[in-house]
């Protein structure tokens, strides 16, 4: 049962027994117009993260009214200080609380290893006055794994140091220190007289009357098997689309931050009892998302992953994300998750401004975050930006160019290191922006697509052609021109086949009803159209013979007059032949014979006149 | 002149109007036809996601990102050392640019517009818009053969013919993709600049030509296909100036542009694929000179000189194919995979081949000629059906345009005779029910045989019964009119035609999607299986690429199997010793031995090639059979290739590969058995092997010189470190170093380690 069991890392001991000796030396600077009556300190181990609460009745027994309280820090805690809040509280403890704002400030002749942080009263508090004081401050990094490397199957022990007495440059008159610890396995921690582990509670105290800048440490070493999820960088960009969507992508870099993994890591330990191989390992994260989000989507520079879970209600949507493989100690990956939520939850307007009103951390639960970068994309043609944030960040602006800008997109940078859960509030950037400008974009396409077809149009009409006199260009004109008539002399042709046709009806006709009269008549009204057909030839023919161009049709569309006129020839004399044998009422079998030559000759050239037009209709 | 043009222009408005009509619905179909090629091949991002697929692409992927990184110089210049360790391989001078350049260029320009798209999605992307360019290349071509009726069919054929599919689905970042494309715009340019003559469309039918080198290496086959026809037109007497300005130019100007390209430089014209290019080159000449002195020539003389071509020409040929033929390492392919490949077109080609002889012109003997080469390539080796896919989507084009054609004339025929001469029909239907009679019987049978065996060569009948017209011709008078020169089929039979074309071109459609959806559309690096839970994932390459990456160091090497090479230096950004970019087999034979060997020679090989972690892909746990295990063999043979001591004969019981009890004390004791299934008998108890389908031979082991780092969650990638040499008393080193003087006597006179 020897108490400090585990040797503590060296240089901080030092650091500690250094500072205990100069508290005592300094003891008598600080003033003591102050005096806290009794301090309930409340130091929450379960995650990583350390969040301690310190319940102070502050007194004022000096003859002047004070306005600030000191809240003091050893160095070595203060840069591990991720958020500190004091909220304030007249007399009874059920009145209501008001945030302090709170400043870093160095008094004259403070020891320089303290940090200390001066917390405005709202009015300054009277002579004999008191007034109740929650300070919550919270630490990371404050949890050293020890030892350092664990194999798969150990769980991780951590050690953390406090003081059993609450450091203050004021006197005490009572105080305690209860520390909750997340349960398991305790290791060891600092024996004093009046100090009990009770249910993974660990209470110091209480202790009467001491000094200012009283000291004396503490160190707990117990088991945490928490995930210590630290995102090394987080970048989350917020992009407003006055469309309708706010955009948010955030790219993480995620580390283990416990005892780092030695030896081997072995899937079958790990699948057939994972909560005992592998139970410093964590394997998901959940985040909270607003409600309503939508499109969300996980992936990382290699692809989708496909892990995770979804649900939503009206109050919030849930997403579970388990990357690619467990994480153990020291292990990282990276990942970007991203979602879209609607406008009008997020973007609000006021005296003509828009603004954003939307969350600055990230939505992981318990994650540190060590470089936290949010961009704030807003639409082409913002303009008055104004961002408040209610913590101190890095502030600049640079230009994005996504989607046809031209301009670019005015980008807030907001940068802050150490950023805890804390951190989760809301931040506004106030911007102008006219609603016409949403119209640019499609105007531009528009008028892209509009320009195009004109254009289009143009090379369609206009002669393109650079001299109008070359031989070439002159060539293609007459070309063109040839080809209209050949077009329009075949389009008669096609008359002429129809005229022919109809006399073949008639005939038909003829051999079926045996009506001369209308046979006859036919064959007049075909005689009359064959006289107007070749009539309209004749302009089209001598057009296209003196044309130039025409060397290689001209030959082709003599020959095709000169067959179709063969062929109305024969077609008139079948015709009468034929009328004349009925006229005459000879047998049908003589009649064939007498035009069976006839006939044949008709039919090669009807082949021929229809193999020279698709001759033609092909050039 | 005024006076024709003033009535042409009365007369032709109809016509243009008509005209135009039809040009804004081909643009229109053809738009269309760009949609339908692009979005079939989504199937793979709609099922699983926008991602790189398989092998290759990655390491194209990479070169992209290098050159939208570091710019076109830096890329030229690309010495890549995280491959090939410790060798490293000059990537600028060994790839084919062209997709590279293609996507790179693309993303540019994008991003110059203010688009933001990342690299990935340009890559994902390129090769369904190449599938588009290369439907509306076919359009072209085909068009350019045989009219805007055959090109639009060849193009909606090619948007979706399952062999180029297989090749470009979106995420299959692979040269092909933008090769085929490439292929066929240059076949396009050179039917053009034959049948036009110009000079303007042979230069861009050179820069055509010029972008298929830089993408492929099978340019080859145009360099080779463009030349015989050359020589077909030359011997089939179609020799014209137009030949000559198609052809010259193509070779001068090619030639000097491929040898702009690295990776082909020299070769252009020093190895003996490009020779027939020269040799024809030459032969055109003679001709050209032979056709300029013809005149001069008595005609017995001309024949002399034309046999003595002709001779030339056919030793060249019957000299040159195996010259391809011999590039080929692949398997032939099976009568399924065409099937499977190019579905019913395979019914359909002869009906186009058919068709392009009807009136056989310099484009169409092109078609014919490119068909028939790519047959038999594709004949060769399975790889080169993507060469003949779109082939036969152009034939098969032609084919269904014809017979379409046909069939909806003869329905216009039939309708308008029926509106218009219907008491003309009663009268004369005797002579015209017997004429039609006989057609029937003919265009029945024939009819019937087309669709049987799907080729409707329609084309045939009426040929055939224009033979048979003219001795009919005597009997029936009133016959040559009504058939009109071309087939007429009944109304009813056209009607029947139609629907069964179209009922077979839904089962070509349906075939195709289906081949998009299942068949190519995995990625292969997330796999898939659905059982009575639902989907379930395997993403396990990931996982561990994932791992790699993030918790290695960044200079560690890692070793694999060559296959996983390309994506360990793409995902995981880590050095590898082999990768798919198979190009020194000493390399790889090292890598295989180190894989056969018992753990501490395999420890010493990796130790001496600065490895660090070993992966081996391992299925047994769920039953994925493409693993290490079943590649174990290749391994072997590579390995005992080089390194003699490893022998084949060792690994094997009996002639057959086992891994279970009956397997050889060398197969047990070989590095790659102990890294797969190391601690694998405690999943179950039994060490059961799901893709072998029994129990492993020795299931408890330990490892003494690797550990286990990691191994993914179905246990499909297992990652092993190389532990550090142990710190020995000099006893036992004296006794080691004996150990090993021993065995390398043993191995005397054998390479054991060409690394140490």
């Amino acid at each position: 049962m020897a108490t400090m069991a585990t040797p503590l890392p060296p240089l901080r001991c030092a650091t500690l027994l250094l500072l205990a000796v100069l508290v005592g030396v300094l003891a008598s600077t600080a003033r003591a117009d102050l005096v806290i009556s009794k301090a309930e300190r409340r130091v929450d181990l379960t995650s990583h993260i350390v969040r301690v609460l310190a319940s102070l009745k502050v007194e004022n027994v000096g003859p002047d009214p004070v306005s600030q309280v000191l809240l003091a820090f050893p160095n070595i805690q203060a840069k591990n200080l991720a958020a500190i809040r004091a909220f304030s509280s007249e007399g009874n403890a059920k009145s209501q609380s008001t945030v302090l704002p709170i400043e870093v400030v160095q008094p004259s002749g403070a020891p320089p290893e303290l940090t200390f942080f001066s917390a405005l009263l709202p009015k300054p508090l009277e002579k004999g006055k008191s007034l109740n004081l929650d300070v919550l401050t919270v630490f990371t990094h404050s949890l050293q794994p020890f030892p350092e490397e664990i194999t798969q199957a150990d769980a991780q022990l951590v050690v953390y140091q406090d003081s059993a007495h609450y450091l203050s440059p004021y006197p005490v008159k009572s105080q305690a220190l209860t520390i909750r610890l997340p349960g398991g396995r305790v290791e060891s921690y600092t024996r004093q007289p009046n100090a009990k582990l009770v249910n993974s509670e660990l209470k110091y105290g209480p202790f009467t009357d001491l000094p200012p800048f009283s000291y004396s440490p503490v160190i707990v070493h117990f088991e945490n098997n928490n995930p210590f999820a630290v995102a090394k960088e987080l970048v989350r960009e917020i992009e407003i689309s006055h469309w309708g969507n706010v955009q948010i992508t955030e790219h993480y870099n995620i580390v283990h931050g416990g005892a780092r993994l030695k030896g081997e890591f072995s899937r079958i330990d790990y699948q057939s009892r994972p909560y005992v191989r592998g139970v410093s390992s964590f394997r998901h994260l959940i985040a909270s998302l607003p409600p309503r989000a939508h499109s969300i989507y996980y992936r990382d520079e290699i692809g989708n992953i496909s892990t995770s879970h979804l649900w939503g209600d009206s109050k919030k949507t849930q997403l579970e994300i388990e990357p690619r493989f467990p994480l153990f100690g020291g292990w990282q990956t990276t990942f970007t998750i991203g979602y879209g939520l609607p406008l009008q939850d997020f973007v609000f307007t006021s005296d003509g401004k828009r603004f954003l009103n939307i969350t600055f951390g990230a939505p992981m639960e318990e994650i540190l975050i060590e470089k936290l970068t949010v961009k704030v994309v807003l639409p082409e043609g913002s303009k008055d930006i104004e961002v408040s944030v209610p913590f101190p960040v890095k502030q600049s602006q640079e230009v994005k160019y996504s989607h046809l800008d031209i301009a670019g997109r005015p980008v807030v940078v907001l940068e802050k290191p150490g950023v805890i859960p804390e951190h989760n509030l809301y931040f506004q950037v106030y911007y102008r922006f006219n609603n016409i400008s949403l119209l640019r974009e499609p105007m531009m396409l528009i008028t892209g697509f509009f320009l195009l077809f004109v254009a289009c149009i143009v090379y369609m009409r206009t002669d393109m052609s650079i001299s109008k006199n070359s031989p070439s260009y002159l060539a293609k004109l007459q070309w063109d021109e040839v080809q209209a008539t050949v077009q329009k002399i075949e389009g008669m042709f096609e008359q002429y086949l129809g005229v022919h046709d109809k006399l073949e009806a008639s005939l038909r006709d003829l051999s079926r009803t045996g009506d001369i009269q209308t046979c006859k008549a036919a064959r007049k009204a075909a005689d009359a159209q064959f006289k107007e057909l070749s009539k309209e030839l004749k302009p089209l023919l001598t057009s296209l013979q003196s044309s130039p161009q025409s060397y290689q049709i001209w030959p082709k569309v003599e020959d095709l007059i000169s067959k179709e006129r063969e062929m109305q020839e024969k077609l008139m004399t079948r015709h009468s032949t034929v009328v004349d044998s009925f006229e005459k009422k000879l047998r049908g079998q003589d009649v064939e014979n007498r035009i069976a030559q006839q006939q044949q000759k008709i039919a090669a050239l009807r082949q021929e006149i229809e193999s020279l037009l698709e001759y033609i209709s092909e050039i | 002149m005024a006076e024709p043009e003033v009535s042409s222009a009365a007369s032709a408005g109809g016509w243009r109007l008509r005209n135009a009509f039809g040009g804004v619905l081909c643009a229109f179909t053809l738009l269309l036809i760009g949609v339908l090629a692009f979005s079939i091949r989504l199937f793979s991002v709609i099922k699983y996601e926008s991602v790189i697929h398989e092998f290759d692409p990655y390491f194209n992927f990479r070169v992209t990102q290098f050159l939208s990184k570091n710019g076109i110089y830096e890329f030229w210049n690309w010495f890549d050392d995280r491959t090939w360790y410790p060798l490293g391989r000059v990537i600028g001078g060994t790839v084919y640019p062209g997709l590279t350049l293609t996507a790179g260029t693309i993303w540019w320009l994008l991003n110059s517009l203010n688009i933001p798209l990342s690299v990935e999605t340009v890559c994902v992307f390129t090769a369904p818009i190449f599938s588009a360019n290369a439907s509306w290349a076919t359009y072209l071509l085909t068009k350019e053969a045989k009219g805007t009726g055959a090109g639009l069919m060849a193009a909606a054929i090619l948007a979706m013919v399952p062999s180029y599919i297989s090749r470009s689905v979106a995420g299959s970042y692979d040269n092909e993709a933008v090769a085929i494309f490439a292929l066929i715009f240059t076949f396009y340019l050179y039917v053009k600049t034959l049948n036009t003559g110009s000079l303007f469309y042979a230069t861009l039918n050179a820069l055509s030509y010029f972008y298929m080198v830089c993408s492929w290496g099978g340019y080859t086959f145009i360099i080779n296909l463009i030349p015989m026809h050359v020589l077909l037109c030359i011997v089939t007497g179609r020799y014209s100036s137009r030949l000559y300005i198609a052809y010259a130019p193509l070779v001068i100007l090619g030639t000097l542009l491929a040898a702009l390209v690295p990776v082909v430089g020299f070769n252009a014209v020093m190895t003996s694929e490009h020779f027939a290019s020269f040799l024809v080159f030459i032969i055109l000449h003679v001709v050209a000179l032979v056709y300029y002195i013809k005149g001069l020539l008595t005609p017995r003389l001309f024949k002399v000189a034309m046999t003595f071509v002709i001779t030339v020409g056919l030793t060249y040929a019957s000299k040159y194919i195996p010259i391809i033929a011999s590039v080929s390492e692949h398997q032939p392919p099976t009568w399924p995979s065409y099937f499977m490949d190019i579905n019913v077109l395979a019914f359909l080609i002869p009906a186009g081949i058919i068709s392009c002889f009807l009136p056989l012109s310099d484009a169409s003997s092109f078609m014919v000629l490119y068909l028939v080469t790519a047959v038999y390539f594709s004949g060769v080796m399975v790889r080169l059906m993507l060469v003949l896919a779109p082939a036969a989507c152009i034939l098969s084009g032609i084919a269904l345009s014809a017979a379409f054609d046909v069939l909806t004339r003869s329905i216009k025929f039939q309708l308008s005779k029926l509106f218009d001469d219907s008491p003309a029909a009663s009268g004369d239907s005797s002579p015209e029910s017997s004429s039609a009679g006989t057609v029937n019987t003919n265009s029945t049978k024939s009819e019937s045989r087309t669709e049987k065996s799907e080729t409707a060569p329609k084309e045939k009948p009426s040929k055939k019964n224009r033979k048979k017209e003219k001795e009919v011709a005597e009997s029936v008078p009133v016959r040559p009119k009504k058939e009109k020169r071309l087939l007429v089929l009944p109304f009813e039979l056209s009607v029947m035609g139609i629907l069964l074309l179209i009922v077979l071109g839904g089962f070509y459609v349906v075939h195709c999607v289906w081949a998009a959806a299942e068949a190519y559309s995995a990625p292969s690096i997330v796999l898939t299986s659905r059982n009575r839970d639902g989907l379930h994932v395997f993403d396990d390459f990931r996982e561990a690429y994932g791992w790699l990456s993030h918790n290695t160091d960044v200079d560690d090497k890692v070793a694999s199997w060559w296959d996983y090479g390309y994506q360990t230096t793409a995902m995981a950004n880590r050095t590898v010793i082999v990768d798919n970019n198979t190009w020194n087999n000493t390399h790889i034979a090292t890598v295989g031995t180190a894989m056969s060997s018992p753990e501490k020679a395999a420890w010493e090989i990796f130790n001496s090639l600065d490895v660090k972690y070993v992966l081996v892909v391992f299925g047994g746990l769920v039953g994925y059979p493409s693993d290490d295990i079943n590649k174990f063999l290749w391994m072997v043979r590579i390995g005992g290739g080089v390194f003699p001591h490893i022998k084949e004969a060792d690994y094997l019981r009996d002639g057959n590969y086992r891994v279970d009890a009956q397997a050889t004390p060398t197969m047990l004791n070989c590095l790659m058995y102990k890294l797969c299934y190391y601690r694998f008998v405690e999943t179950d108890g039994k060490g059961y092997d799901r893709v072998r389908g029994y129990e492993i031979g020795k299931k408890h082991f330990k490892l003494t010189h690797f550990e286990e780092v990691f191994t993914t969650h179905h246990w499909m990638v297992r990652i092993y470190k190389l532990k550090p040499q142990k710190n020995r008393v000099r006893g036992k080193l004296k006794k080691l170093k004996s150990n090993s003087k021993t065995s390398s006597t043993l191995a005397a006179g054998q390479k054991k380690n060409p690394w140490q």
